[in-house]
């Protein structure tokens, strides 16, 4: 852990993020918008990285998380107009609320199973907000009175700010005691219960984090967009695009799972001039890197230093 | 009071009983270990040990009895709870955490069972570095686990299991895939926990492997004891014996020269598989005769099905497989078994879910319907029950049906080599009865040529023409069956 401040990694991830504090001096305001959005998927992908590299559990559905913090925080602004800092706490919390009422039950059902009851809740909430179009806004989407800030810098800056907070915390827990523990579980949890660990302790408060970042992250992402829709909060295709930035940056890495959300993002949008065919494009590079390099990024770079 | 409480036993087992479904795995089971005192639980493969053990650790939930440690009833609490309360369990298949060091992973064994540990505590890294050093990693404890040898690696499984200095420590298997020499350091390891006062228990397949190291020993077969002891008394143990070597054996071998094909069916030569850094096969040789049945004997764990898997093309290997004349390497699986070679699996594989009837259809998938029909009915005759539960749902039926079954399955592809990977396994003594009689009609009505792996030699021996020995990844004898008792039975107690 104290070899962290000293490592390669740490100064690379440094000057990253001095560089991209930067940016709003020379860049347009669309590239700004770009890598807010980018910046925002970063931290969903790094917390659904704490369960899947971390906990061993696949989670289908991390829309379900971000999509409760997000139409929460939401909600609670367009309806009773209070303040945007409220909504957002408010928004995560809700998430852990919701993340902990789905993890009880499903954590007690094995393997492929956990992540089948992850999937459907995301269908569930889909629905719900579909249905109860007046609360919602149904399939139109729900516009949001307040945001943040109109500033497109300073909603860059909040957005780099929260995902290198979020980047510390969740890089921090997964090098800590706790998430050694964690690791242990989720790769062999019969010798893990026989170590001495309540498993299922663990992996909830996994997935408590988890959803607490998510949600977080989520109301944020509304009062940056001034609306909330199934299409970006929600939608199973949400989801996907977490996951595949979380497994291209590189499983149980965390810090990789952000670096795979903003290729995803920004590649999507270099090669938007190609129509509908960006999309293909951008599966077809993550199914490469997937099948080829399965450790990721990241994780391809960090086993080859683990093997000198 | 003090006298009689290090009197007491440190750990007591009584009226153990395991059931899944409706296999009884253990039953009935009980013993007690003292402190300072190596206890071993000896059984052939499918005897239950392992789940006694399970059982023990709360790793499977016991069905009933009770397991008394230190004068608390500990059954049916899950493993967490009773590690904490001083038990350490080595078990035989590690998974470290590869981007951590040796010492990062004995740490994760010294570390509370608390959310809020965020940060390392030195003296856990002091106690962790002292457990590297106890068990003999002292000089790799910063390499990370994928550049450290296998032994290293079941040194590192040590060191976790006595982080926490349990009164209790479990031993699934110490030996499994070590060297001779590997094997005298680790039973000078698991001495020095005896030694520090601890309750050792562990589980082997025979009492020759572990009998230097024990001090008492209990057989079980079947998910029963037979004999609790010093280890020389449960060898001398007629019932042992029995269990291990069979009583009278009568062999009705034909000679080598009988077999008509100048060059055997079947060769492998030099055959070598490794498992990551464990050595599965040895530079292993077998030969085959058209027509002949050969038993490869050995126990768990001797590395019989890796050589099956190995002939069946499912796993790498160097050296040469060669049936009739033709090289098998880079044929894959599926057409080695519908040229004629066919397994049927250790674990027989049925297709739970569907009948009876439909898996054996799927295993004469490939012949026209009158030569199925006539292949059915000939094996209806064979295995009359089979017939009776055509309708019903594999899974369903009972553990020596579904060996039936399995070895039916495989009949129904008509092969010219059938491989049978311990068809006994698990099963009862009215069972194996029904199964010996269908070998010996297949022997005397077919040409059927047979390659069976078998650690119950009673069952092995009256069926083979050959024997070979096959023990730590290597064929260490090779003969007639009438010779097996004097010349190699000894070793196989």
């Amino acid at each position: 852990m104290a070899g962290f401040f000293t490592s390669r990694l740490f100064f690379v991830s440094l000057a990253l993020v001095i560089i991209a504090a930067t940016l709003p001096l020379y860049v347009s305001g669309y590239v700004l918008g770009l890598l807010t959005v980018a910046f925002y998927f970063g931290v969903f992908a790094m917390a659904w990285d704490l369960l899947f590299g971390f906990a061993g559990e696949v989670n289908f559905g991390p829309t379900f998380l971000i999509g409760v913090g997000a139409y929460t925080a939401g909600i609670l602004n367009a309806q009773f107009g209070w303040s945007v800092y409220l909504c957002i706490v408010l928004g995560a919390l809700a998430s852990v609320v919701a993340g902990l009422v789905l993890a009880l039950p499903a954590l007690r059902v094995r393997g492929p199973y956990f992540g089948l009851t992850t999937l459907v809740a995301v269908l569930m909430l889909q629905n719900f907000i579909v249905v109860f179009a007046d609360l919602t806004g149904g399939e139109i989407g729900l516009t949001i009175p307040d945001v943040i800030t109109i500033n497109a810098g300073a909603n860059y800056w909040i957005a780099l700010g929260f995902m290198t907070i979020s980047a510390a915390i969740l890089y921090g827990l997964s090098q800590s005691p706790v998430g050694l523990v964690l690791q242990a579980s989720g790769q062999d949890p019969v010798q893990a219960g026989a170590l001495g660990f309540n498993i299922v302790k663990h992996k909830l408060a996994a997935f408590i984090v988890s959803a607490f970042f998510s949600g977080l992250s989520g109301a944020l992402l509304v009062f940056y967009f001034g609306t909330a829709s199934v299409g970006t909060v929600v939608d199973v295709a949400v989801g996907v695009n977490v996951i595949v930035s979380a497994v291209l940056g590189g499983r149980r890495t965390v810090l990789g799972a952000a670096l795979g959300a903003i290729f995803l993002i920004v590649a999507g949008e270099f090669l938007r001039p190609t129509g509908e065919l960006a999309t293909f494009i951008v599966s077809a590079v993550a199914l490469l890197v997937v099948l080829f390099f399965p450790g990721g990024f990241l994780g391809a770079a960090l086993s080859r230093e683990a093997r000198s | 009071m003090d006298q009689r409480l290090s009197n007491r036993p440190v750990l007591e087992v009584r009226g153990l009983t395991k059931r899944f479904g409706g296999l009884t795995a253990v039953k009935n089971l009980g013993f007690a270990v003292n402190s300072g005192e190596i206890f071993g639980l000896i059984g052939p493969n499918g005897s239950g040990k392992s789940t006694a053990m399970k059982s023990v650790m709360g790793i499977e939930r016991p069905t009933a009895g009770d397991v008394i440690f230190e004068g608390e009833n500990v059954a049916g609490l899950p493993a967490h709870k009773i590690a904490r309360k001083g038990f350490g369990m080595v078990f035989q298949h590690s998974r470290p955490l590869n981007r951590q060091t040796v010492l990062e992973n004995i740490m994760v064994a010294l570390l509370p069972d608390s959310l809020f540990m965020l940060f390392p505590d030195k003296a856990l890294v002091e106690r962790a570095k002292w457990i590297a050093d106890r068990v003999g990693l002292g000089s790799v404890m910063n390499r990370r686990p994928p550049t450290l040898p296998f032994a290293d690696l079941r040194r590192l499984e040590l060191a976790k299991a006595i982080a926490r200095d349990p009164k209790v420590v479990l031993v699934d298997e110490p030996f499994a895939g070590l060297t001779r020499a590997e094997v005298d350091v680790f039973s000078d390891l698991i001495r020095s926990f005896r030694d520090e006062g601890r309750a050792v228990m562990l589980v082997d397949h025979n009492v020759k492997s572990v009998a230097a190291l024990v001090d008492r020993v209990l057989a079980m077969y079947l998910g029963e004891e037979i004999v609790t002891g010093k280890a020389d008394e449960v060898m001398k143990n007629e019932t042992v014996r029995r269990v291990y070597l069979g009583g009278a054996i009568e062999t009705h071998a034909r000679p080598e020269t009988s077999f008509k094909d100048k060059v055997p069916l079947l060769q492998v030569e030099n055959v070598s598989v490794h498992y990551g850094k464990a050595q599965a096969l040895e530079n292993v040789s077998i030969h085959i005769h058209e027509g002949e049945f050969v038993s490869i004997v050995g126990l768990n764990g001797a590395g019989k099905t890796t050589l099956f898997n190995t002939i069946s093309g499912f796993l790498p290997y160097t050296g040469e497989i060669v049936r009739g004349g033709e090289n098998l390497r880079g044929t894959s699986p599926a057409k080695i078994a519908r040229s004629g070679l066919v397994q049927c699996p250790e674990s027989r594989e049925l297709f739970g879910e569907m009948s009876v009837r439909e898996n054996l259809d799927l295993g004469g998938q490939h012949l026209d319907d009158d030569k199925r029909a006539a292949q059915l009915a000939w094996l209806f005759e064979l295995f009359p029950i089979l017939k009776e539960r055509q309708g019903q749902m594999a899974q369903t039926l009972s553990g020596g049906e579904q060996q039936m079954l399995a070895i039916g399955r495989a009949l129904m592809m008509q092969p010219q080599i059938l491989i049978l990977d311990e068809p006994t396994l698990g099963l009862a003594p009215v069972i194996l009865e029904l199964l010996s009689k269908a070998l010996t009609r297949l022997r005397q009505t077919t040409s059927i040529t047979v390659l069976l792996g078998e650690q119950n030699v009673t069952f092995a021996l009256p069926h083979a023409d050959r024997v070979y020995v096959l023990e730590h990844a290597r064929i260490v004898w090779e003969g007639d069956p009438g010779r097996f008792a004097t010349e190699a039975g000894a070793d196989f107690l």
